[in-house]
């Protein structure tokens, strides 16, 4: 039997130090250092308190990026953060190439 | 159950060292990579070598996995069911113990190791209070869904204790309402939908990361949606007020005169209805009739002689 539930993003639930630690099963420290580090995309933050900190979707799935990075080859979290960001700059350039191959199949089709 | 052979899937000898395992998974990692890989079904496989590694690189279970297979002749893929007491004297610890990892594992996996995991509802094992873990997973969505909202059905697998006191991955069927506006990239949150709590405590939270399905007109980036606009060339040259079917209705967009093709038409804030909303942006293509009857070539032909047009000036020819 199944029955509704409301999904709700994480730009409107807000989620906190605590909630994000727990979630991806890290110590608050180990976000707190992260983000201290400048390696979770929150560098703003990372002079104010930790307790007011909020956490978006975009820094969710960097968490749990960096943490598999970190897990899986057992490196430092600066190199974890780099690879995060060649992924993420791979993720924004194949997206940019499937536009421009989808561009010039379309064109292709009226030739 | 099938069996599975964590050996064959890093591809190491049963006598491999602790060393050559890890060494096996990170190559195993580095190639599958489901963010990097161009390897077919990598994230599939990726997950079959980190069910293998969890087991094999903790020494207990592969201890117990090892007596398991010993002398028995097991192939991966032969129907399999565990002896009764067959891990009687070891104690399970260690990496992917969690039910939020265990769903992502094979039927094989739970029925061994499922005991141990969180959130299976194994009372004995949590005498203290303790809130069920949180789970993570991917939805595919269609454009439309963000543009209108939508109730989507959703499967997931929990690991549960059947009536004969088994672990099995027992599937449950929800029904999501997808909040309008959400985004590639976003992460959506059910409250309650994770593992079960323990000692009355309440149950973890399921968080969904949004994924679109390819859509046949639109393109989607981050906010933004592309679709192309095919237009008549004289829509093109003189141009012309255009009815056109978007995500959100039926719009009317005005091309400009002088237009070629490529250009881009921005409709500010009809992309994806976020918070802050996406724009839509028409690219034209010019679309030539075609020169197949005498009274179309006979237009071609007055343009050739009339307009004096040549598109190739820049180039000095």
């Amino acid at each position: 039997m199944s029955h509704e539930i409301d999904a709700i993003s994480l730009e409107d639930t807000k989620l906190n130090l605590d909630e994000l630690a727990k979630s991806c099963q890290v110590s608050r420290e180990w976000i707190i250092e992260h983000v201290q580090c400048g390696l979770l995309l929150n560098e703003e933050l990372s002079s104010t308190d930790p307790a007011s900190w909020i956490f978006d979707s975009r820094s969710f799935m960097r968490v749990k990026r960096i943490i598999t990075i970190e897990r899986d080859f057992e490196c430092n979290p600066e190199l974890a953060g780099l690879v995060a960001d060649m992924i993420e700059e791979i993720e924004f350039l194949r997206t940019r190439l499937k536009a421009i191959q989808r561009d010039e199949n379309a064109k292709n089709v009226f030739k | 159950m099938e069996f599975k052979d964590y050996y064959q899937t890093l591809g190491v000898t049963r006598d491999a060292t602790a060393e050559e395992i890890k060494k096996a998974f990170r190559r195993l990692a580095r190639k599958y990579h489901p963010d990097v890989s161009k390897e077919a079904g990598a994230e599939h496989k990726m997950k079959e070598v980190n069910e293998a590694y969890t087991v094999l690189s903790d020494p207990e279970k592969r201890a117990a996995y090892d007596q398991l297979g010993q002398g028995r002749g097991f192939q991966a893929g032969s129907d399999f069911q565990p002896p009764p007491g067959w891990d009687a004297g070891f104690e399970f610890s260690g990496r992917g113990s969690s039910s939020a990892q265990a769903a992502d594992f094979s039927d094989f996996f739970t029925e061994l190791f499922g005991r141990q995991m969180g959130g299976m509802g194994d009372g004995a094992r949590y005498t203290h209070r303790m809130r069920g873990e949180d789970h993570h997973a991917k939805i595919m969505l269609d454009l439309e869904d963000s543009y209108h909202g939508s109730t989507r059905g959703l499967t997931l697998r929990m690991p549960k204790l059947d009536r004969h006191g088994r672990t099995v991955l027992a599937e449950h069927t929800l029904d999501v309402r997808i909040p309008k506006g959400v985004y590639a990239g976003q992460v959506i949150r059910l409250a309650g939908q994770g593992g079960p709590g323990h000692a009355g405590e309440p149950a973890g939270d399921l968080f969904l990361e949004v994924h679109f399905k390819p859509h046949s007109r639109y393109r989607i980036e981050n906010k933004d949606v592309y679709a192309t606009l095919p237009v008549a060339p004289w829509e093109a040259a003189l141009g012309a007020m255009i009815k056109i079917p978007v995500p959100d209705g039926l719009v009317e967009v005005r091309v400009p005169e002088n237009s070629q093709a490529g250009r881009k038409l921005r409709l500010k804030g009809r992309g994806i209805p976020a918070a802050t909303p996406g724009d839509l942006y028409l690219v034209l293509e010019v679309v030539l009739p075609p020169a197949t009857t005498a009274k179309a070539r006979e237009f071609y032909q007055t343009m050739a002689r009339e307009l004096a047009f040549n598109p190739r000036q820049n180039l000095g020819v």
